[in-house]
Parts: C-alpha cells; sequence; structure tokens
C-alpha cells in the first residue's frame, strides 16, 4: 500500500511539471506527454497493488473508453473542441460520481466523514455531467443556444438546493434507507440542468471553464471518499484550472460570474430606445481594400468567431502571409472571449499554421492600434465595439475591448448589418475612418488575394 | 485507550493529512496554471480534462466492490474515465502540435 501511494505522490509531480512546461508553447508538447506518463503510473500502480481486482471487467472498460476516446481525439474538428471538452467534463464528472455511488453500496471504511464526502462527491460529479451535457447540446445545436428561462426558474432552483442540502445531510445521519441518496442522485442531476439552460450560448465559454473546474473538484472528492492522494491532488489542479480560466473569461466579459449564470443575457432583444439612428456605413469592394493594403506598413487582424464559422482562417494566413512578403508588418489580436471556450481562436489559427508569436493578447496589441495603418475586423463584432468605453446603458459596457478605432484605417468584414451575439449595434460601423466589406469572410479573402496579386 | 478511540483518531489525523494535501494542491495549481498563457488556454483546458480523469483509479478500485451494481458503476466509469483520459492527451497533443514557430 505505501508503494501504491508513492507511485501517485511521483504521478502527482509529473502532472505538476507537464503542466508546468504549458506555461510555454516551445515545450508544452512535452508536458502534456510528461503528465499522460504520470497517468500511466498511477493507472499501473493501482492495478499491481490492490487485491480482488476484476481485471476483466477493467479491461473491457479500458478497450471501450480507449476506442471512444481516441475516436473522438482524431476526428474532432478544432471549431468544435469546445464540444469535445464540454462532454469530457460530463465523463470526468459522471466517473466521479459512479465511483462514489459505487462506495456508497459498498463501503469499505464506513463514517461520517466518508458518507458526507460521498454526498458530496456524487453531488458534484452529477451535477457535472448533467449541466456538461446540456453544454454540449447547446454547442453544437441540439438545445436552444438561448437562454431558456420560465417564471419561478430562481424559485425553483432555490428550492432544489434546499432539497439537496437537507437530502446530503439525512443521507451521511439517517442511517438505513437508500431513498434519501437516490433522491440527492435525482436532485443533483436535475440542477445539473436547471442551473445551465438558463445561460446563453455566448456565456459558454464560462460554463465549459467552470464544468471543467466541476470535474477536477469531483475528482478531488472522490479522493476523499477513497483516501487517495492521487485523486485530490490532480483533482485540486485541475479545480484550480477550472477556476482560473473562468476568472480570465468573466473579466474578458466584464460580468460576475453570479450575473453569467443568474443572468439569461442575450434572451431579449434589448428593445431599442425611440432615438435609435440607422448607422450610415461606408461600404469598399476588395479592389479597394488591396490599394489601402497596398499602402499601409502595419496591419493588425482582428480574427473573430464568425471567421472560422466561415472556415476562413486558410484563406486569411495566405493573405497575411502575401502582406508580408509584400513588407508589411501583419500581428494578430486575440480578445479573450474570441471563439467558443479559452483560447481558442488560438488554436484556430494555429491549425492554419500562423506563427503563435504573431498572435497577442488584449493587453499586448491594445497599445500597438495606435501606430498601426489598417486594423482588419473579420466576423468579430461586440469586442470592438466602442460603446463598451463610454455608453453606461450598453449591456457590453465596462467590457475590455480591442481599441482598432484608434488605428488610421478600420476595415470590417462581416455578412450582413446584423448585430453580434449581444444582440447590439455597433457605432465602430459608423466611424469615419471605418469602412465596411460585406460578404463571406472567405470568399472576401480569397477575391482580396488576387486583387493583392494583380496590383 | 480501547480500539474504538484509537481508530478514531487515526482517522481524524487521516482526515487532516488529506485536507492538507487538498489545500496545498490548490495553491501549488493556482501558481502554475496562472502562468500558462492565454494561447494555450485551450489546451490547457483539453489537458486538464486528461487529467480529472485520474477518475480512473478510483473506478479501478470500484469494480472491486463485488458484484452486482457496483461492479456496473465501476465499469462504467472506467469507461467514462478512460475516455477521458485517452481523449484528452491525444487530442491536447494534437493541438500543440500545430503551435508552430515562424
Amino acid at each position: 500500500m505505501e508503494y501504491t501511494n508513492i507511485a501517485y505522490v511521483f504521478a502527482a509531480i509529473l502532472f505538476i511539471l507537464g503542466i508546468k512546461r504549458l506555461s510555454s508553447p516551445k515545450t508544452a508538447r512535452s508536458g502534456n506527454t510528461v503528465a499522460s506518463m504520470g497517468m500511466l503510473i498511477a493507472i499501473v500502480a493501482t492495478l499491481v497493488s490492490f487485491d480482488l481486482l476484476d481485471f476483466q471487467t477493467i479491461a473491457i472498460g479500458m478497450i471501450i473508453g480507449t476506442i471512444i476516446g481516441a475516436f473522438f481525439a482524431i476526428k474532432v474538428e478544432m471549431t468544435q473542441m469546445p464540444q469535445m471538452v464540454a462532454i469530457f467534463n460530463g465523463f470526468g464528472g459522471g466517473a466521479s460520481a459512479l465511483v462514489a455511488a459505487a462506495e456508497y453500496l459498498n463501503p469499505a471504511n464506513p463514517s461520517t466523514f466518508n458518507s458526507a464526502t460521498i454526498a458530496i462527491s456524487v453531488f458534484v460529479g452529477t451535477l457535472t455531467f448533467t449541466g456538461s451535457f446540456i453544454a454540449f447540446g447547446k454547442l453544437q445545436g441540439f438545445v436552444s443556444g438561448r437562454p431558456i428561462v420560465f417564471t419561478g426558474q430562481k424559485l425553483l432552483n432555490a428550492l432544489i438546493a434546499i432539497s439537496l442540502v437537507s437530502l446530503g445531510t439525512f443521507s451521511v445521519i439517517g442511517g438505513e434507507t437508500d431513498s434519501y441518496f437516490y433522491g440527492l442522485v435525482a436532485l443533483s442531476a436535475l440542477i445539473g440542468i436547471t442551473l445551465t439552460i438558463p445561460i446563453g450560448g455566448a456565456d459558454m465559454p464560462v460554463v465549459i471553464s467552470l464544468l471543467n473546474s466541476y470535474s477536477g473538484v469531483a475528482a478531488a472528492a472522490t479522493g476523499f471518499v477513497l483516501m487517495n492522494n492521487g485523486l485530490i491532488i490532480a483533482g485540486a489542479l485541475v479545480g484550480a484550472s477550472g477556476l482560473i480560466l473562468t476568472k480570465i473569461m468573466c473579466k474578458g466579459m466584464n460580468r460576475s460570474l453570479a450575473n453569467v449564470i443568474f443572468g439569461a443575457v442575450g434572451l431579449t432583444q434589448d428593445t431599442p430606445s425611440g432615438d435609435e439612428k440607422q448607422i450610415q456605413v461606408k461600404s469598399a469592394s476588395t479592389e479597394e481594400v488591396a490599394m489601402i493594403l497596398e499602402s499601409a506598413e502595419k496591419i493588425i487582424i482582428v480574427p473573430g468567431y464568425g471567421l472560422a464559422v466561415a472556415q476562413a482562417q486558410h484563406a486569411l494566413r495566405e493573405v497575411a502571409d502575401f502582406l508580408e512578403k509584400m513588407g508589411k508588418k501583419v500581428l494578430y489580436a486575440i480578445h479573450p472571449v474570441a471563439g467558443r471556450m479559452p483560447g481558442h481562436m488560438n488554436v484556430l489559427l494555429a491549425e492554419a499554421n500562423v506563427p503563435y508569436e504573431q498572435l497577442l493578447d488584449l493587453e499586448q496589441v491594445n497599445p500597438e492600434f495606435k501606430t498601426c495603418d489598417v486594423a482588419i475586423v473579420l466576423g468579430a463584432n461586440d469586442v470592438v465595439n466602442p460603446a463598451a468605453r463610454h455608453d453606461t446603458s450598453s449591456p457590453i459596457y465596462g467590457m475590455p475591448i480591442l481599441d482598432v478605432d484608434k488605428a488610421k484605417t478600420v476595415l470590417v468584414n462581416k455578412r450582413t448589418m446584423n448585430p453580434g451575439f449581444a444582440g447590439i449595434q455597433n457605432e465602430l460601423f459608423g466611424f469615419d475612418n471605418t469602412l465596411m466589406v460585406f460578404g463571406d469572410a472567405k470568399a472576401v479573402l480569397l477575391d482580396l488575394h488576387k486583387d493583392l496579386k494583380e496590383l | 485507550m480501547d480500539m474504538i478511540e484509537i481508530v478514531q483518531q487515526l482517522e481524524a489525523e487521516n482526515m487532516i493529512y488529506i485536507l492538507t494535501v487538498f489545500i496545498l494542491a490548490i495553491f501549488v495549481g493556482n501558481e502554475i496554471i496562472s502562468k500558462v498563457p492565454h494561447t494555450l488556454h485551450t489546451p490547457l483546458m483539453s489537458g486538464s480534462n486528461a487529467i480529472s480523469g485520474i477518475a480512473v483509479v478510483g473506478a479501478i478500485i470500484a469494480t472491486k466492490a463485488g458484484g452486482g451494481l457496483g461492479t456496473w458503476f465501476g465499469l462504467i466509469a472506467v469507461i467514462f474515465a478512460t475516455v477521458n483520459v485517452v481523449g484528452g492527451f491525444m487530442v491536447t497533443d494534437r493541438m500543440l502540435k500545430m503551435f508552430k514557430r515562424k
């Protein structure tokens, strides 16, 4: 038994060293390998040191799990990473809840502490499981991305929460009957759903990060059930990671976590107050854009999720490469909430072979706009809306934005004049230094590439 | 001291020991994860997903729970956690492979 714990500590050290190597893209890949070695050690140590294991069941489970996991990992499109992470969070939470439930059925060392940790583990794990599936459904489009709200929703959640606390308490001290426990499972599953359905599609990055954190907490709680420090350390690392990402996402949207979870933003198309004036925009053709770019020296590209939806990353990279060949300096400005999960846009651009040194985050890039000749906004909207700086009535007021309006010329590509995710008009489009280029991002970029070559 | 008291004391010591481990791990996690750049946040999430697949260890232990429903729970837990571990590490590697310099 002692050797097993030493192996777990060793595995935990490898997890920590692995995550440490994620501090730079240069070492990140080896870090992932280091962490996977830690996992291998933990699994092997468990297999060799516990008696009476049911190896047949374990082998069947691992083979099925490996096939499913590998299939997802190889097949998933990078645009679908949020869905994949969501569903994997669910599996992680589900696994922890099931382990705790198995322990409930056949407790190895029954005690109040044991029952309490089982209750917590089952609660967090089950909530993560159902919540993640709703998040997955919303991202994949099986469930409406719009917030689903009804009267008395908060009251219902409060009632479920109170019942959960009471059932949890009863299942710990209540003794003989199993119905408290099963009630706890059912209500945990229910609250996972009722807490996730009112959250809008645009807020999903926060939710995925939070569920990521929960899956870690569930694993740690299961570690308390089994008195297993391997699970506790790994679970705590993941819990901390998810929480940090949640905080970063909330900051990126200038929202509090409570506001994301209970605010149901994106539900009402904020009925415009009567004085809503039609924004006058100037539009340009790709030939004109090519000429503007020819005389520019420093160009900053602001990619939004619309770019990825149009599958235009590769076309963009080709245009950017061409501009660099013409001797221009090209940078990319990545807003923290660009894409559907933390760091999503970076992965999408990395996939299109954009070197990571060119990807600047908000703090790095904002001072650059002042000295930039052209900012090109592709499929981004709310994250470049100057209203966030001054319009206190705007739902995005206070959100940190990319200061594209400071550039000499701003080129905005959009399919139509439809407002963005937050459902609000963008005054940037009417600015004197702004030119709109309407059309599908990919088609526009291909045309632009052609026009640049023909200059 | 009779047996029960000794057992209770051991249990209390164990509890404090694992709580210490948990709290220290959170601090370490906070420290190292704050240093991960924005650019790598998606791989961080999928990678930490794989790490939360550590539940596989608990799942393996759960299969010995001795027949019936417990073993079924163990089996499903092994499947879920293995999906997490294998899928998580593989997809993270696939992503990190794409991050290239000029």
